[in-house]
């Protein structure tokens, strides 16, 4: 059965389903009793599953996301929210030299099955301390896996795959994206970690996009067939481990390359396209490759700067002109 | 020692766990003393933090516990380990970089695991078990299982803010954890007095509204006696606690006795280690025990020797074993 639902909403009910079929799921973070913090995206839990496994915090991020962490090292899958991703900073010990490398570390005998969730909140005046993106933070730490859904659909099925992953996996959702909706399988689904879609086929120009770049791309490649360009928009979804055959192979079908990204331009998630392109694909490029990124500037607050930090599809079909 | 108050305690006691008690005791310090010539050498290059004087801490709380309880450590914890059930030879094995070490050699004498016997993990970030430790105690909780979690941690942990925000919350959900500071009055090179505006960590628990104690960390049947009244707290759903043990060690703080001053001699001063020796947690109990009549002379000798042969036996075993395959490097990045 399918209908239509909202991201926020699809978020939901895979927790809803998976804490129902596994006693081993549970829910914490800081809000998580409030709308306010996130969303519907919590919206019947409590009531459901009582205060035992829908566990509200205070602000302590580092202890609370090292429970997280400490009741996944003793057998339990734990989902830890982070309402603003911004705060999840105080958390990265246990995020990273603990979660990420234990079961390395440990040479294997223990590991950490835990879903950290970290809400990017861009926009609305927020300025630079409640609207960052850090996937490719965490994408650079060996042992941590990054999923970034751009759609309902993708939503439901990546947070089931990432309870259901056995490492810890940080899930990234963009309020932006929230309201957005569409059919949705009532029955649990898994989207699988590590493997991108092609959102739309094309022969000239390949757009690699992730989370509500994705949105944008897909509105860019329409508004270009009218001119005549016809795009291949490529949405990641996990950002690690990236589906790098996806990307080669639109490459060299088309031989030109624009990366929509939601986070800073330098170091990061196009960064590292760039760079796998060039190392495995080089031959295919015909032309540079177009970067639609945010500046290398914190968030502004003032809504006229706002408008333009924020790339959106204009900023993608100006990039592709650019290249084709 | 205060020989009314520990014969006292001991009266409850089976010799049996008395023996076992000063067993383990001797073990952690024969196996941490044999490493102190292969670190010389330069045999053993994996960073070991003996835990010579440090022993009775260990032994007391983890006999307190039940094998399924769990505890997390810390850079210094290889009598954690061993107090708990961990195996010597896959400890030596580790510590030199063998495929059948505790953690396949990925880990080192910093990294200790055996989940089997509750040793959920030990790692050198100061604090950065402390969290971990709640959680499992969470786990215990919302599986409404009968199981006790220690948190070992030092005194230098006590600078760090993820042990407030830790003792809070387990304070609010009522955890059965025991947050167990091994105060050893030095942060590596630091003095405690020139970590903290007072030396008294126990008290940090009490603004928490957790029931907290400080107790002398060289005298293993009052660490018994203590940790035995607190997992009973803890299993009543009256956790967490929060213990200071009162201690020293008899090494420095990395190595045979480097105080990261990299030239090999104490910076500590001498009056103080040497009173601190004469309150070694050993010869201690192994007085006690003689003038009690728990143990002879002849039965220590016996104990000794069958350790030794325990010890001996650990470094053969990684000495045969073979290191981790070089086209192994990556694997266990991920579970599969």
């Amino acid at each position: 059965m399918s209908r239509k639902l909202q991201y926020s909403l699809a978020i939901n009910e895979a927790i809803h389903q998976m804490m129902e079929v596994d006693s081993s799921v549970f829910f914490i973070g800081q809000g998580v009793k409030s709308p306010w913090y996130v969303g519907n995206t919590a919206t019947g839990l409590l009531e459901k599953f009582g205060s035992e496994r829908v566990i509200d915090t205070p602000v302590s991020e580092n202890a609370v996301t090292g429970a997280a962490v400490g009741a996944a090292i003793a057998g339990m899958r734990p989902i830890i929210v982070h309402p603003r991703m911004d705060f999840m900073l105080y958390a990265l010990d246990p995020i990273i030299n603990e979660a990420a490398n234990w079961h390395y570390m440990f040479g294997g005998k223990s590991s950490v099955p835990v879903v950290i969730w970290g809400i990017i909140n861009r926009g609305g005046e927020q300025a630079a301390q409640h609207s960052q993106a850090f996937h490719a933070l965490f994408a650079y730490v060996p042992g941590l896996k990054v999923v970034m859904p751009s759609t309902p659909y993708d939503a439901k099925g990546l947070m089931i795959a990432a309870i259901k992953d056995n490492n810890p996996v940080i899930y990234i959702d963009d309020r932006w994206l929230y309201k957005t909706e569409e059919h949705v399988p009532e029955e649990p689904y898994i989207v699988p970690i590590g493997k991108g879609v092609v959102r739309k086929h094309g022969k000239d120009i390949t757009v690699v996009s992730v989370s509500y770049m994705a949105v944008e791309a897909v509105k860019a490649a329409d508004t270009l067939k009218e001119k005549g360009i016809d795009a291949e928009v490529i949405d990641v979804r996990t950002v690690k481990p990236l589906d790098y055959a996806l990307i080669f192979e639109s490459v060299k079908k088309t031989g030109r390359l624009v990366i929509a990204d939601v986070g800073w331009k330098s170091f990061g998630f196009a960064a590292e396209i760039t760079a796998a392109v060039c190392e495995k694909a080089f031959k295919y490029l015909k032309a540079p490759v177009g970067f639609v990124t945010l500046p290398d500037a914190p968030a502004p607050a003032s809504s006229a700067l706002e408008e333009i930090y924020y790339p959106c599809s204009d900023s993608i079909i100006k990039a592709i002109e650019g290249v084709v | 020692m205060n020989f009314n108050k520990s014969l006292q305690i001991s009266r409850s006691l089976s010799k049996s766990l008395l023996i076992k008690m000063y067993w383990t005791m001797l073990k952690i310090r024969l196996c941490e003393e044999s490493l102190v010539e292969p670190i010389i050498q330069g045999e053993v290059k994996c960073p070991c933090h003996l835990c010579s004087g440090q022993e009775a801490i260990a032994v007391g709380v983890c006999a307190s516990l039940d094998e399924k309880d769990y505890i997390f450590g810390t850079h210094r914890s290889h009598g954690h380990y061993l107090a708990k059930g961990g195996g010597m030879p896959e400890l030596i094995a580790e510590i030199y970089g063998k495929q059948t070490g505790c953690s396949r050699g990925r880990g080192g004498s910093m990294h200790l695991i055996a989940p089997d016997k509750g040793v959920m993990g030990a790692v050198p970030i100061v604090g950065g078990t402390i969290s971990l430790a709640v959680g499992a105690a969470l786990a215990s909780k919302i599986r409404k299982e009968n199981r006790v979690t220690v948190s070992f941690f030092g005194d230098g942990a006590s600078g760090e803010g993820v042990l407030y925000e830790s003792l809070n919350f387990a304070s609010l959900k009522r955890l059965p954890i025991i947050f167990a500071c091994e105060n050893n009055l030095y942060s590596t090179h630091m003095p405690i007095k020139e970590c903290r505006s007072k030396n008294n960590i126990f008290e940090i628990g009490n603004s928490f509204c957790i029931p907290s104690y400080r107790v002398d960390g060289n005298d293993v049947l009052k660490v018994y006696e203590l940790t035995k009244k607190a997992v009973e707290k803890c299993k009543e759903n009256k956790g967490p606690v929060f213990i200071e043990f009162m201690t020293y060690r008899l090494r420095g703080h990395v190595g045979a006795d480097d105080n990261i001053q990299g030239n090999r001699t104490d910076i500590r001063p001498n009056d103080e280690i040497e009173e601190w020796k004469r309150k070694d947690p050993l010869k201690k109990f192994e007085k006690f025990l003689l003038e009690n009549g728990f143990l002879t002379k002849e039965n220590m000798e016996i104990i000794k020797k069958e350790i030794e042969e325990e010890v001996r036996n650990a470094y053969v075993f990684a000495q045969n074993s073979p290191y981790p395959e070089k086209s192994e490097l990556i694997n266990h990045v991920f579970k599969e």
